[in-house]
């Protein structure tokens, strides 16, 4: 195989006496996607905020295209090109689905400390970001405050965003949370295309999305990896139909 | 310096501490407690004082004075509440501070209007009037001594109340995690209520406590507020531990940094111009150890609560 | 509380960005004719009274900046205003007379205090920063009170007067008044450009989201440093305007409640809007000439006005003015 992209070895992370990582260790290869799945609260939303950097992990390393970032802030992670979307929607509410979109363009864009010229109006930044919200089939709505979007656009925006910056590593967390079934089977078709361009770690609940995008599954339960492989290897695994599948499917 | 004269900052030091700390713990209780900045505490502080100027003239007795004047200042307290904060605990910070700033404009010119701008001042009461004989040579005010004492004596008594009773606990559980409390069916505006009138009178019984030693003035507390912050910020807010030991600190750093610091600077400067800066450095000291220990520590020494 | 949302399509032509800034235009033309009428009778205390209130409109907006744009409730904003106040002093009594270089002075030591504090407070968040604003404020206000060569307590009257490029031009009130005049409008033009700009984008952004700001790859802390230094620097100016046009500098000008009364004309007249820190400066100094004409004790109206505005008018004069001037910023 190739150098992975991303690779978390030995994680440990705990609130008080609860462990959220229990010694996870897992890689993210180029082209690759790999869908971490488990029951609510088996602590995956943690662990992405560890390889995302907004939680500090207590042991383990995280490195991303080469690099020991397990001491980065979040911001040089993302700057490095780790881009993610977040379980409960994480955009500026006051800013339209376009300016959301132009900032995330802006970052790789030149600098930012640029202190005239009407940013919202830099067709080098709207240009792209349209083509981002037209990825997601936002294009229609891209005067529309995010604040005014309805979830389901929400949860598009969040992805053009990730888009936009043109990562080389996405970490998307439930992107299809909450989202109706004609949205859902959108979200699905923009991501079965983005996986061709960016490797991607997958949370996710819908079964059918994990199944019809994942290249290899890990099975994430009280803070452990359980089992980890591809498709039909983790469906057909005993154990994790007990602890998981089961009950979900 | 003599030894003497360094013993009797200290104990300057000290007794200022003491007074940072029963304005602090009101602050920092109602802090933790409600999530609520209340910039009028410091004038709180000042209608204790004022108040017990009045019921002195009134009754010609400290300690009823101190007594009555604690009372009313729970009163205005629970009214403030009543009329004004209570609307304000579900706001942001931003609305918090400028309401209450209001009520310090209101309170600081009402003061001026009732008892007039010209400074006013309390007699030490009778019996404490005398000096205390510390040891050879260092006579120290008893009054001091007994502030002091006071102080220690309600730190001790916050310290059962916070940790010992079942209100304690749910101030206690109310600074971590105030929708547990809620969900617990605890009438959180009740309790809410109780921290507030608790720690007006706490600022108020400061306040009185002051009146003999400190010159009574229009705007009297604001300075004090401030530094009050300074303390809560250095304690960790929320935190009554934090207040006291923080409390303490600050009031030793700034009353032996006003005495040293002259005297240090002589040592690398010329005699003027260590006249000139010392007091300046001085009473930029407590500011600086502040920054010092955010630096370090942003939260403050002992958090209770994320701001 | 925070900026309305556009609901507008794409940017708008010019003339509506002209009916945008409508009433700072009217402010404006107003403001350079008040010597004219000013010179019909009362003229010192008019100028000297506009004059004071454009300053604050200096300060003010720069406060803007951190506070409506940044969301950074800065109690300490007045220090400027008093390091600005206290640099031209001293250098005015020191027998440095050049405008020019007291200016670069005033700007060199107030984005250098305006550095090294904001670095300290802005590792923090919340009550935190405001408390510790406050604290820093204070700080150099107990500083500059015990600096006995410089009058202390009392105050430092300046007997000589800066000149500008070697001409008198700032010895007279009038003078003076067209001087500080310009700087309000150069203040207005920029912070309003500044909000705009990609700078001003990220800070806007990070004000609503910073965590989704940092997830973009923006190192939040280092956008809101540079904005404190920014509106720290221009306050700087405002303090150096005030103390050439009172004559005079004393601790007063930087006490708390100035900081307090700076974010009290932030919020009158509409946070983080165009033309709000400048309508509310005007509005809160009319309105303290008006009460104070009332009665002395203005504060005791003053007060409790100000808690039912916070209970009740949150969104100040420029919410009044929207239909005026359809206001409403694009991220
Ligand atoms: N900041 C926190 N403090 C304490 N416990 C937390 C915190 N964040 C999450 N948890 C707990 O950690 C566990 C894992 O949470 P999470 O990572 O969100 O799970 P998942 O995303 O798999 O549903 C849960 O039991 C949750 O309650
Ligand atoms: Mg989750």
């Amino acid at each position: 195989m190739a150098e992975p992209i991303l690779e978390v070895k030995n994680l440990d992370k705990r609130f008080g006496a609860l462990v959220v990582s229990d010694d996870v260790t897992f890689d993210l290869q180029p082209g690759e996607c790999h869908a971490l799945i488990g029951p609510n609260g088996a602590g995956k939303t943690t662990l992405v905020h560890q390889i995302s950097g907004l939680l500090a992990p207590d042991a383990g390393t995280i490195h991303f295209a080469g690099e020991d970032v397990t001491r980065l802030p979040v911001h040089a992670r993302a700057a490095r090109g780790l881009a993610r979307t977040f379980q409960i929607t994480a955009v500026v509410p006051g800013f339209t689905a376009l300016d959301n979109t132009a900032l995330a363009v802006q970052r790789r864009s030149g600098t930012s400390f640029r202190f005239w010229g009407n940013a919202a109006k830099e067709a080098a930044l709207n240009e792209p970001a349209r083509e981002a919200l037209a990825t997601v089939g936002l294009e229609a709505k891209a005067h529309v405050p995010a604040a005014n979007l309805a979830h389901g656009e929400k949860r598009a925006l969040e992805l053009a965003i990730a888009l936009a910056m043109q990562p080389k590593a996405l970490l998307l967390d439930e992107p299809m949370a909450g989202v109706g079934h004609d949205e859902g089977r959108q979200l699905l078709a923009v991501l079965a295309r983005l996986k061709a361009h960016v490797p991607m770690l997958l949370v996710e609940h819908d079964m059918h999305a994990v199944f019809s995008l994942a290249d290899r599954i890990s099975v994430l339960v009280y803070g452990r990896i359980l089992a980890s492989g591809d498709p039909e290897a983790v469906r057909a695994d005993a154990e994790v139909r007990r602890a998981y599948l089961g009950e979900a499917a | 310096m003599s030894t003497t004269l360094l013993l009797v900052q200290l104990l300057n030091g000290l007794q200022l501490g003491i007074i940072l700390f029963l304005i602090a713990a009101g602050l920092t209780l109602v802090f933790g407690v409600m999530g609520f900045i209340n910039l009028a505490h410091g004038v709180q502080y000042m209608v204790g004082a004022y108040l017990t100027f009045h019921f002195y003239g009134m009754t010609g007795h400290f300690l009823a004075a101190l007594v009555l004047a604690m009372i009313a200042a729970l009163v205005l307290g629970l009214v403030l509440e009543w009329l004004v904060f209570r609307r304000l605990y579900d706001r942001d910070h931003l609305d918090q501070v400028l309401a209450t700033f209001g009520i310090i404009l209101f309170l600081n010119e009402a003061v001026k209007v009732i008892w007039g701008p010209v400074p006013l001042s309390v007699p030490t009461p009778e019996a404490l009037s005398g000096s205390f004989f510390l040891m050879p040579g260092l006579l120290y005010p008893s009054y001091r001594i007994a502030i002091i004492a006071a102080g220690i004596a309600v730190a001790v008594l916050l310290y059962v109340l916070v940790m010992k009773t079942r209100i304690g606990m749910l101030v206690r559980a109310g600074a971590t995690h105030p929708d547990i409390v809620a969900a617990l069916g605890v009438d959180v505006r009740r309790l809410f209520m109780l921290v507030f009138g608790f720690g007006a009178m706490l600022a108020g019984f400061a306040g009185g406590l002051a009146a003999p030693i400190f010159a009574l003035e229009p705007g009297m507390g604001d300075n004090l507020l401030i530094v009050a912050f300074v303390v809560i910020v250095i304690g960790g807010i929320g935190s009554i531990k934090g207040a006291f030991v923080a409390a303490l600190l600050v009031g030793l750093v700034d009353t032996l940094g006003r005495t040293l610091a002259t005297d240090t600077l002589r040592l690398v400067l010329d005699a003027s111009a260590a006249n000139q800066i010392g007091p300046a450095l001085a009473s930029m000291l407590i500011y600086v150890l502040m920054a010092a220990i955010l630096w370090v520590r942003p939260q403050g020494l002992f958090r209770a609560r994320s701001a | 509380m925070s900026r309305t949302l556009s609901t507008t399509a794409p940017p708008r032509p010019t003339w509506q960005g002209l009916r945008l800034y409508s009433p700072a235009i009217l402010v404006f033309l107003g403001l350079a004719l008040v010597p004219t009428f000013a010179s019909l009778g009362a003229e010192n205390y008019i100028l000297g009274l506009v004059t004071r209130l454009m300053i604050l409109a200096i300060a003010a907006i720069s406060l803007d900046l951190l506070l409506g744009h940044g969301g950074l409730v800065s109690f300490g904003h007045a220090a400027f205003l008093g390091l600005g106040a206290y640099t031209t002093g001293i250098l005015l009594t020191e027998g440095v007379f050049q405008a020019e270089l007291i200016v670069l002075a005033v700007i060199a030591l107030s984005a250098l205090f305006a550095l090294v504090t904001g670095a300290v407070s802005l590792r923090t968040s919340g009550v935190y920063f405001i408390m510790i604003t406050l604290a820093f404020g204070q700080m150099l206000f107990f500083a500059a009170s015990s600096l006995a060569a410089y009058g202390g307590d009392d105050g430092l009257t300046l007997w000589d007067r800066a000149d500008l490029f070697g001409t008198d031009l700032l010895h007279t009130r009038q003078g003076r008044f067209y001087a500080t005049l310009a700087v309000l409008l150069a203040t207005f033009v920029v912070v309003n450009a500044v909000v705009d700009s990609r700078f001003g984008r990220v800070l806007r952004a990070a004000k609503e989201n910073p965590t989704r700001v940092a997830a973009l790859g923006f190192d939040v802390f280092r956008f809101r440093l540079a904005a404190y230094v920014l509106a720290g620097t221009i306050c700087g100016i405002a303090g150096m305007l005030s103390a050439l046009q009172a004559e005079f500098v004393s601790p007063a000008i930087m006490s708390w409640q100035r900081s307090g009364e700076l974010i009290v004309m932030v919020v009158l007249g509409g946070m983080a809007t165009r033309n709000g820190a400048l309508l509310g400066a005007l509005a809160f100094v009319l309105l303290e000439v008006w009460l104070a004409d009332l009665t002395v004790h203005w504060k005791l109206i003053f007060g409790p006005l100000l808690v039912l505005v916070v209970l009740y008018a949150k969104g100040g004069l420029a919410a009044l003015l929207r239909p005026l001037t359809a206001e409403g910023r694009h991220g």
